[in-house]
C-alpha cells in the first residue's frame, strides 16, 4: 500500500506546487504593469502588416478574395514609393474559419510579428474574437465588410457599411417601391438576427409588417419549408441575410415553387458579384441586393480598380463591395499614417478624422468619432450577366452611425 | 514516463501482456512514475516559462487544456472503450460555466454582461445566470455540471447496452444540439460570438502578462493532477475491470459485475476533466463559443487521442499536444496549404503508428529489451522476482 500513499503524496505536492505558483506570480495590482502595447517594428527599410483572413474553412471562398484585393493595394503603394519610405510587407495568417483561431493569429501578428496594423476578418463572430486582443495590446484592426452596427472599439476601424449605409436604405428603398409587408430569412448567426431586430423596429415605426422570420443553420441547404412559409404569407418582399452555401439552396428552392423577382423580390445583403456566381444567374436574375459598391459602379477610379484586379488575378475574376472596402482600407491606412508623420498607433487614430480617399466606390471620409466611414448606400439589380447593375443611390455620402442614434424608431436597440 | 509501456494498447499491440495487478506492481513501477511525474512537472514549470515568449506559453496553456480533455478521453475510450466524439459538451458546460461567471464578474454587481444588452432586449439578468455570480457555485458548476450530464446520459445509454457506432453517434448528436441551443438563444448566450471580452480572473487582471503566466500555471498543475487521478484509477482494481469491461462486456457481466457501472464512472469522469479543461481554457484564451464545442471539435479531440495513443497514460496528451502544436507551427509556416499537411500528418501517423505516438516509445523499448533477454517471459521474470523480494 506504499505505493498509493507515494501517489497521494505526489498529488498533494503537484497541488501545493500550483497553488505556490499561483501566489507567487499573480499580480493583483493593475496599474502600470498591464501589457502597454507592443510597438511595431520600423527597424528596417519596410514595416510589416498582418493579413488575417480564413485561408480554409467555410469562409475561405469568400475572404481569400478580400485577402487578394489587400494584396494589391499593397502592391501598388510599394510601387508608388511606400509608406513614410518603407516598403509594406504583408504577413499572413490563416484565420481557418474559426473563431478562436482568429484571436491566436491576431495575438501572433502582433506580438511575435510586431505589425504596424492588421487587415482582415470576415464574420461579427471572428472579429468579437479578436476584438479584445487589439485593445489589449493597443493595435489597429481595419475591418472591411459590412456588418450588424452596435460596436465602436478605439483600436477598430470599420470600412465596410453599417446597418444606417446598407440596411436601412434597402428598407427605404422598398418603402418607396411601396412594400407594406416583409419576410426575413437569414442564417442562424449574429449578424441576420440583430439585422433582423433593426429591421423589425424600422417596419414598426413606418407602418410595414414583419410576416414571418425564419432562420437557417449556417451552411444548411434545406429550405422547402421556408420558401413554402414565404410564398403563403405572400409578403410584398423578402429581405435575405442568408450567408454563403445557404443561397444556392433557397434560391433554387424559391424558383421552383414558382417565385419570382417581379412577384416577390429578395433583398440580399450577402450576396455580392463573387456570390451570384457561385449560386448561378439564373436564379438570381432581376433579384436586388443593396451594398455600397458594384463592379458595374461607374467612375475612372473604379475602371482603373477593376482593370489593375482582372490582370493580376484572372480577367473571370469579379470585384465586389468587400474586396473594394479592403482595398480602400489599405490606403486610408496609408493615409493617416501620413498625415501623423509616424507608424504609432495613437498617432494614426487622432489623424484619422477627416482622412479622405477617392475610392472605386466614390469619395469616402473616415469619421474619426465612430471609425467608420461616410459610404454612399447602392441598392442593384442582379442582371443576366451575373454583374449587379444599381437602381438607386443615397445620392451623397451617408455618416456612419452604428448605433443608429439619430433614428427616433432605434431607440430600444442598443 | 515509462510506465506507459507495460499497459495494454489494443490497436498496436494483437496480444496485449496480462495486466499486473497493483499488488504485484514493483517498487521500481512507482519510482519511475514518480519521477516521471518529477520530469513533466519540471518541464512544464520551469524548462517552458524560461523558453518560451509570453505569446507562444499561452499557446501552450491552450494546448495543455487540450490536453485535459484528452486524459479523460484516454480513460474512457482508451481503457473504456467508448468512443466519446461528444465531449466538446461537456469541454462547452464547463467553459460556458467559468466564462458566464467571469463575465459577470466583468460587468460588477447587478449588472448585465454587455453582450446581454447588445442583443438581448433584456430588462434583467435570466434567472438561470444568476446562480453563476457567485464563485461558489460557479466553480464547482464547471466540473459537476458536465459530471450530473454525463451521469444522466450515461444511466440511461449503458443500461440499455448502447455501445460501439450508436454512442458514438449519440455523443455527435448531443454535441450538435447543444451548439444549437447556444446559438439560437442569441439574446443570453452570445450565440455564435460565444462568450469573449473577458478581462478578469477573480479580480486577477487578465490583460496583465503576468496573470497570464499565472494562468499556465494553474492549467500545467491542473494537468498533472489529472494525469495523477487517471494513473491511480488504471492502476486500481476499477481500472483492471474497465479494461475487462472493453474487451469482453459479456463475460464481466456473468462474474457478477454490472458493466454499465464500470463504464459510467469512467465516462462521469472523463465528463468532469473535459469540463475542467472547459473552465481553465477560458481564462488562457479569453473566449468560449459554440464553434469550441461542436461535432467537429469534439472529433479533433479524439483525433490527437488517436494520434498519441489511446490506451496509455501519456499517449493522450502526447498526441492531444502534438496535433494542437502542429496546427500552429504549419498554419504559421504554410497559411495556404497547411490543412493538407496536416491531413497528411494524420493519415502517416494512423497508417504507420496505428498504437499512436506512445507506442513509439514502446517500440524503441521493446527492442532494448529483445536484444537484452530475448523472449517475452525473459522481460517479466526480474520484475516479478523483485516484486516478491
Amino acid at each position: 500500500m506504499t505505493s498509493i500513499r507515494g501517489r497521494r503524496i505526489l498529488a498533494g505536492a503537484l497541488t501545493l506546487v500550483a497553488v505556490a505558483a499561483m501566489a507567487a506570480c499573480g499580480s493583483k495590482t493593475t496599474d502600470g504593469n498591464t501589457a502597454a502595447g507592443v510597438s511595431a517594428d520600423i527597424s528596417g527599410d519596410t514595416v510589416k502588416v498582418g493579413l488575417l483572413n480564413s485561408l480554409s474553412g467555410t469562409m475561405a471562398i469568400s475572404e481569400v478574395t478580400v485577402r487578394d484585393s489587400i494584396m494589391l493595394a499593397i502592391e501598388e503603394i510599394n510601387a508608388a514609393g511606400g509608406v513614410l519610405g518603407k516598403k509594406i510587407e504583408p504577413v499572413g495568417e490563416d484565420g481557418a474559419s474559426d473563431w478562436p483561431t482568429f484571436a491566436e493569429k491576431a495575438e501572433k501578428l502582433i506580438r511575435e510579428d510586431r505589425v504596424a496594423a492588421v487587415f482582415g476578418c470576415w464574420t461579427s463572430a471572428s472579429r468579437k474574437a479578436v476584438k479584445p486582443v487589439f485593445e489589449k495590446n493597443k493595435a489597429l484592426l481595419f475591418y472591411p465588410v459590412q456588418y450588424e452596427g452596435l460596436e465602436q472599439s478605439p483600436y477598430i476601424f470599420y470600412t465596410g457599411a453599417t446597418t444606417n449605409q446598407q440596411i436601412v436604405p434597402g428598407l427605404d428603398y422598398l418603402k418607396a417601391q411601396g412594400a407594406t409587408s416583409l419576410y426575413l430569412v437569414g442564417s442562424d448567426y449574429v449578424f441576420p438576427r440583430t439585422a433582423n431586430k433593426i429591421i423589425k423596429a424600422y417596419a414598426e415605426a413606418n407602418g410595414m409588417k414583419v410576416l414571418g422570420e425564419d432562420y437557417a443553420p449556417l451552411g444548411s441547404t434545406e429550405f422547402g419549408t421556408i420558401t413554402n412559409k414565404v410564398k403563403s404569407s405572400g409578403a410584398d418582399a423578402v429581405f435575405n441575410t442568408l450567408n454563403g452555401d445557404s443561397n444556392v439552396a433557397f434560391f433554387k428552392e424559391y424558383k421552383s415553387a414558382g417565385l419570382t423577382a417581379a412577384s416577390m423580390p429578395v433583398v440580399s445583403v450577402s450576396i455580392a458579384e463573387e456570390e451570384v456566381k457561385s449560386i448561378g444567374t439564373q436564379y438570381l436574375e432581376g433579384q436586388l441586393t443593396a451594398w455600397n459598391y458594384y463592379q458595374t459602379t461607374p467612375g475612372a477610379t473604379n475602371e482603373k480598380f477593376v482593370a489593375a484586379y482582372k490582370a493580376k488575378f484572372g480577367a473571370d475574376k469579379p470585384t465586389s463591395d468587400p474586396m473594394e472596402a479592403a482595398y480602400v482600407s489599405v490606403h486610408l491606412w496609408k493615409a493617416m499614417v501620413e498625415k501623423a508623420g509616424a507608424f504609432d498607433v495613437e498617432k494614426v487614430r487622432g489623424a484619422a478624422d477627416g482622412i479622405t480617399f477617392e475610392a472605386p466606390e466614390g469619395l469616402v471620409t473616415v469619421d474619426g468619432a465612430t471609425q467608420h466611414i461616410a459610404k454612399t448606400a447602392r441598392v442593384g439589380k442582379v442582371g443576366a450577366d451575373g454583374l449587379i447593375t444599381e437602381v438607386w443611390n443615397s445620392g451623397q455620402p451617408i455618416t456612419p452611425d452604428p448605433f443608429l442614434k439619430s433614428y427616433p424608431w432605434a431607440g430600444g436597440l442598443s | 514516463m515509462t510506465t506507459v509501456v507495460r499497459d495494454p494498447v489494443t490497436a498496436a499491440d494483437p496480444a496485449p501482456e496480462p495486466p499486473t495487478s497493483p499488488a504485484a506492481s514493483p517498487t521500481r513501477h512507482r519510482i519511475r512514475a514518480a519521477a516521471g511525474f518529477a520530469f513533466g512537472a519540471a518541464l512544464l514549470f520551469a524548462v517552458a516559462p524560461l523558453v518560451l515568449s509570453d505569446f507562444r506559453l499561452s499557446l501552450l496553456a491552450k494546448y495543455l487544456c487540450v490536453a485535459m480533455v484528452a486524459v479523460g478521453i484516454g480513460l474512457a475510450w482508451g481503457r473504456g472503450g467508448m468512443l466519446t466524439l461528444g465531449q466538446g459538451v461537456f469541454f462547452g458546460l464547463g467553459g460556458y460555466a467559468m466564462a458566464m461567471h467571469l463575465k459577470l464578474a466583468d460587468a460588477g454587481p447587478g449588472a448585465m454582461p454587455d453582450f446581454m444588452l447588445l442583443y438581448g432586449q433584456l430588462d434583467e439578468l435570466p434567472l438561470w445566470w444568476r446562480p453563476f455570480a457567485s464563485p461558489w457555485f460557479a466553480l464547482p458548476a464547471t466540473v459537476l455540471l458536465p459530471m450530473a450530464v454525463a451521469f444522466v446520459l450515461g444511466s440511461l445509454v449503458f443500461r440499455r447496452r448502447v455501445r460501439g457506432a450508436y454512442f458514438a453517434i449519440l455523443s455527435q448528436a448531443l454535441a450538435a444540439a447543444m451548439v444549437i441551443l447556444l446559438i439560437g438563444q442569441q439574446g443570453t448566450t452570445g450565440g455564435t460570438n460565444g462568450l469573449t471580452d473577458i478581462q478578469g480572473f477573480f479580480g486577477y487582471d487578465l490583460d496583465d502578462p503576468v496573470n497570464q503566466r499565472m494562468v499556465y500555471f494553474v492549467i500545467a498543475g491542473t494537468l498533472l493532477a489529472l494525469l495523477a487521478v487517471a494513473r491511480h484509477l488504471t492502476q486500481s482494481r476499477y481500472g483492471e475491470l474497465l479494461v475487462a469491461v472493453r474487451d469482453s462486456e459479456e463475460r464481466v457481466r456473468f462474474l457478477g459485475y454490472d458493466p454499465a457501472t464500470v463504464k459510467l464512472v469512467a465516462y462521469v469522469v472523463a465528463a468532469g476533466m473535459a469540463g475542467l479543461a472547459g473552465a481553465l481554457f477560458v481564462p488562457a484564451v479569453g473566449i468560449i463559443s459554440p464553434a469550441l464545442i461542436g461535432i467537429v471539435p469534439s472529433i479533433e479531440f479524439v483525433i490527437g487521442v488517436a494520434i498519441g495513443g489511446r490506451a496509455t497514460l501519456l499517449g493522450p496528451v502526447l498526441g492531444a499536444v502534438a496535433v494542437a502544436w502542429a496546427r500552429t507551427a504549419l498554419s504559421e509556416r504554410f497559411p495556404g496549404t497547411w490543412t493538407y499537411l496536416q491531413g497528411l500528418l494524420f493519415v502517416v501517423v494512423v497508417a504507420f503508428l496505428p498504437g499512436g505516438l506512445a507506442s513509439l516509445i514502446g517500440l524503441v523499448r521493446r527492442r532494448d529489451d529483445d536484444a537484452a533477454r530475448p523472449g517475452r517471459f525473459g522481460r517479466l521474470r526480474p520484475r516479478r522476482r523483485e516484486g516478491t523480494a
